[in-house]
């Protein structure tokens, strides 16, 4: 069973009025248990819109998601998946600890089980001495930290991501890059990751998949193939430049040849 | 929805004319509740329809027509004292912000001038204009016009520095590196984008001028001003209840009046600007 | 070298204000003097000062009585205006209603509406007075609290849905803790309004003992000394309704203080 199936799927905005947007077309995707999947491409590509209905966020026009076997629905009733977005949207109100038990609060867990489900997320992402911190003492990468712990505090087998690091500046998203991919196979997590970076794309993914707009759809798709054990050194390996590359190519719609055969023709 | 409210409020008033105690009642031991009595609170017909009667018995003018005039005059003073206020809190501010010691030594006193009731020291700026020059006794309206100048001038200051000095940085740098003077600067780059602070204060003392000037009419009784109506026909009140209010009638009208004027300033000085968010 | 450096800074923000207002009291001081000006007229400074130093419980005891119906009427009305506005965000009917009274309310000279309402209540209680700091404070604090509730931070929602929240869930947890600022801003600008409108209330007559009716006595009548020191007592007052405030919003919206342009 895979652990998003994404069958025929297509989204309509507007359906029949005048400003008729088609965000998705045709879309079919199957993410594997534990696999990481990039989602790259232009704005108006639909990776956002994509992302939402695998939350259930929106629902397709046409086509089915389903998420560990159920639908998509069934899904974020049962809160199988957790979610990050580009703010963190931590509530300033809250200490760092309380954040990351919002999830659990709502599904009604009791105090000391809370405490001890945050306290092992923020280990997690070596938070520990923040725990009682208010969100606005912290730097932005390490409101991320406590969005991701958030969202991985019920333990979810599934994590939707969409930018969260795209309002990081570079050194710290490397950093942050990193430390998720280690969180990651450390609890085996499925993780779908909507990015505008192609580098980020292919150091964080097993596989990238490149979309392109109007109307949206998914038009390659790129193995990295770079193992499981990622590090700095990776960014600089010859086989990460090539995919890197590869998802260029493939965002541009060309090959090598054409683009030859292009600069000829200029 | 605005017609609506009103037509709501008089609903209410009506209502709870006809239900509530005539000489006031207690809530939980409290005197809580109004007067019904109709010399407490006159029916909604009667104090409309008093706006079509003679002021005093035997007259020839509808009241109306005497409330009209002496609002009319109202506005004019408390325009006038809006925009002496609103230059003069602009002017201050532009000197505070050119001259960081001026702004060092006033501002303390513009922020308290905003929590502390000012109002009070009405009586005294009266008190104080009569003292000054012997026939100023007599043009009471300047110090209507006074009163208003004060209460209005400080929040225009306030916003209006805080508006200068919150020109973006990067802005200024280019002004700068353009070599361009202070006061090109001023006109040209702080001043604009100075108004999205101005605009909200300019509507606030627009409200307090007119709160000055009906003040000062109504405790100097000023002649041909609503204030003065409000305070000769309140001692009219047990015997002819709904004459007070349509003075007030009269009040509320200026208050709004004044509230259209300068929203509609304020929508102009904003029309090139990007909606705010709020 | 630090240690003056910082003091010569602290002094230069300081010293002007404080030279400022001496200068102005010193001025006053000596015009008074000079042209022998009656102190029914305008009271010398030093004259002031005697009159608090004379009997300061006298000032005392009148900013207690304007100062307690201003925080009750603070208080009440803030905790109204904020629970209606709660209430009322479901039905938009009920704002569309209340907000061009509101506007009204604000435009329409606070000293007429009190004056009406002297005519409906007999302001002869300090209850009609804090009823009318409440019904003030009212609408200053509904404004801005169902502005506040419209305002919806679209991460927090989209997290939100995502689990699947119930709407009384985001309600409590997300979309009223977000109002607080707003809530306590509006507090903070209503407090000077709200020892304005105590004030005011008791120009019209009723028991005399509040700070309103003997400024209105005082600098009507001869003693303008004494006037004058329940205008400073008022100020007082009003400064420490705004410090109280200002306080209260620093401890519990740390995050935010000043969000909303006045």
């Amino acid at each position: 069973m895979e652990a998003v199936r994404v069958a025929g799927v297509s989204k309509v905005f507007n359906q029949g009025a005048v400003n008729q947007v088609d965000a998705l077309v045709d879309i079919d995707l199957d993410v594997r248990k534990g696999e990481f999947v990039s989602l790259i491409g232009p704005s108006g590509c639909g990776k956002s819109t994509l992302l939402r209905l695998i939350a259930d966020l929106i629902q397709p026009t046409t086509g089915e998601v389903t998420v560990n076997g159920k639908s998509a629905h069934q899904a974020r009733l049962d809160q199988d998946y957790g979610m990050a977005f580009q703010q963190s949207g931590l509530f300033d109100w809250r200490t760092v600890e309380r954040n990351i038990e919002l999830p659990l609060e709502l599904k009604g867990w009791d105090k000391p089980k809370r405490r001890a489900r945050s306290a092992e997320m923020l280990t997690l992402v070596k938070l520990t001495e923040f725990s009682q911190h208010m969100p606005w003492q912290l730097s932005g990468g390490m409101q991320q930290r406590v969005a991701i712990a958030r969202a991985l505090a019920a333990h979810p087998e599934l994590l939707l991501m969409d930018e969260p690091f795209g309002a990081l500046d570079e050194m710290t998203r490397e950093h942050m890059q990193a430390e998720l991919l280690r969180i990651c196979r450390e609890t085996g997590t499925t993780v779908v990751f909507v990015t505008h970076s192609i580098p980020e794309a292919v150091y964080l993914a097993d596989r990238v998949v490149v979309m392109s707009p109007r109307p949206g759809r998914i038009t390659a798709t790129v193995d990295v193939g770079l193992g499981r054990d990622r590090n700095e050194l990776t960014r600089e390996a010859t086989e990460f430049y090539d995919r890197v590359t590869e998802v260029r190519e493939a965002l541009r719609g060309t090959h090598v040849g054409d683009v030859v055969a292009g600069l000829e023709d200029r | 929805m605005f017609p609506l409210a009103f037509v709501f409020v008089a609903g209410l008033w009506e209502a709870y004319k006809s239900v509530g105690p005539e000489a006031g009642g207690k809530v939980l031991g409290i005197r809580l509740l109004p007067r019904t009595a109709d010399r407490a609170m006159p029916h909604v017909w009667d104090m409309t329809s008093r706006l079509g009667r003679p002021e005093v018995r035997g007259g020839t003018e509808a009241i109306w027509q005497v409330v009209a005039a002496a609002t009319w005059y109202s506005f004019r003073v408390a325009l006038v004292a809006f925009v002496i206020g609103a230059l003069l809190g602009i002017g201050v501010a532009v000197l505070m912000a050119r001259f960081k010691v001026i702004e060092r030594a006033v501002m303390p006193y513009l922020v308290v001038s905003q929590t502390v009731p000012i109002i009070v020291l009405g009586p005294l700026i009266i008190g104080l204009m009569a003292y000054g020059s012997r026939d100023l006794v007599s043009k009471t309206w300047i110090a209507a016009i006074i009163l208003g100048v004060f209460l209005a001038f400080f929040p225009v200051a306030v916003a209006t520095l805080r508006g200068l000095q919150s020109t973006p940085p990067a802005s200024l740098e280019l002004m700068e590196s353009l070599a361009a003077p202070w006061w090109r600067t001023l006109v040209k780059l702080r001043f604009p984008a100075a108004i999205p602070f101005i605009a909200p204060a300019l509507r606030l003392a627009g409200a307090a001028a007119v709160v000055g000037v009906v003040v000062a009419e109504i405790s100097l009784g000023v002649p041909g001003g609503v204030g003065r109506l409000i305070l000769s026909y309140g001692q009219d009140a047990s015997s002819d209840p709904p004459k007070l209010y349509t003075a007030v009638f009269g009040a509320a009208v200026l208050g709004l009046a004044m509230a259209l004027l300068v929203v509609a300033i304020d929508r102009q000085l904003m029309r090139r600007h990007p909606p705010e968010a709020t | 070298m630090k240690f003056t450096a910082r003091v010569r800074s602290s002094l230069a923000v300081i010293l002007p204000p404080i030279v400022l207002g001496v200068v102005f009291i010193a001025l006053w001081q000596a015009w008074v003097e000079i042209k022998d000006v009656q102190p029914f007229v305008i009271p010398k400074p030093s004259a002031i000062i005697d009159a608090l130093r004379e009997d300061p419980d006298l000032v005392v005891k009148a900013s207690v009585v304007t100062g307690v119906n201003a925080l009750v009427g603070l208080v009440l009305g803030s905790v109204i205006g904020f629970v209606a506005a709660v209430l009322t965000n479901r039905y938009r009917l009920v704002g569309d209603l209340v907000n061009p009274l509101a506007v009204t309310v604000a435009a329409v000279p606070a000293v007429v509406i009190v004056g009406v309402l002297n005519n409906m209540y007999a302001l002869d209680s300090q209850i009609g007075r804090r009823l009318m700091v409440t019904i003030a404070v009212f609408f200053i604090v509904f404004v801005q609290v169902a502005k506040g509730l419209r305002h919806n931070n679209p991460t927090q929602m989209e997290l939100m849905d995502s689990y699947a929240a119930t709407p009384r869930q985001v309600l409590l947890r997300v979309r009223i803790p977000n109002t607080m600022p707003f809530l306590f801003t509006a507090i903070r600008t209503a407090a000077p309004i709200a020892v304005i409108i105590a004030l005011v209330s008791e120009y019209f007559g009723g028991t005399q003992d509040g700070l309103g009716s003997k400024i209105s006595g005082t600098l009507n009548g001869s003693n303008k000394a004494l006037g004058f020191a329940y205008v400073v007592g008022g100020s007082i007052v009003g400064l420490l309704f705004f410090a109280g405030s200002s306080l209260l919003e620093y401890l519990v919206v740390p995050w935010q203080r000043r969000r909303v342009h006045g």
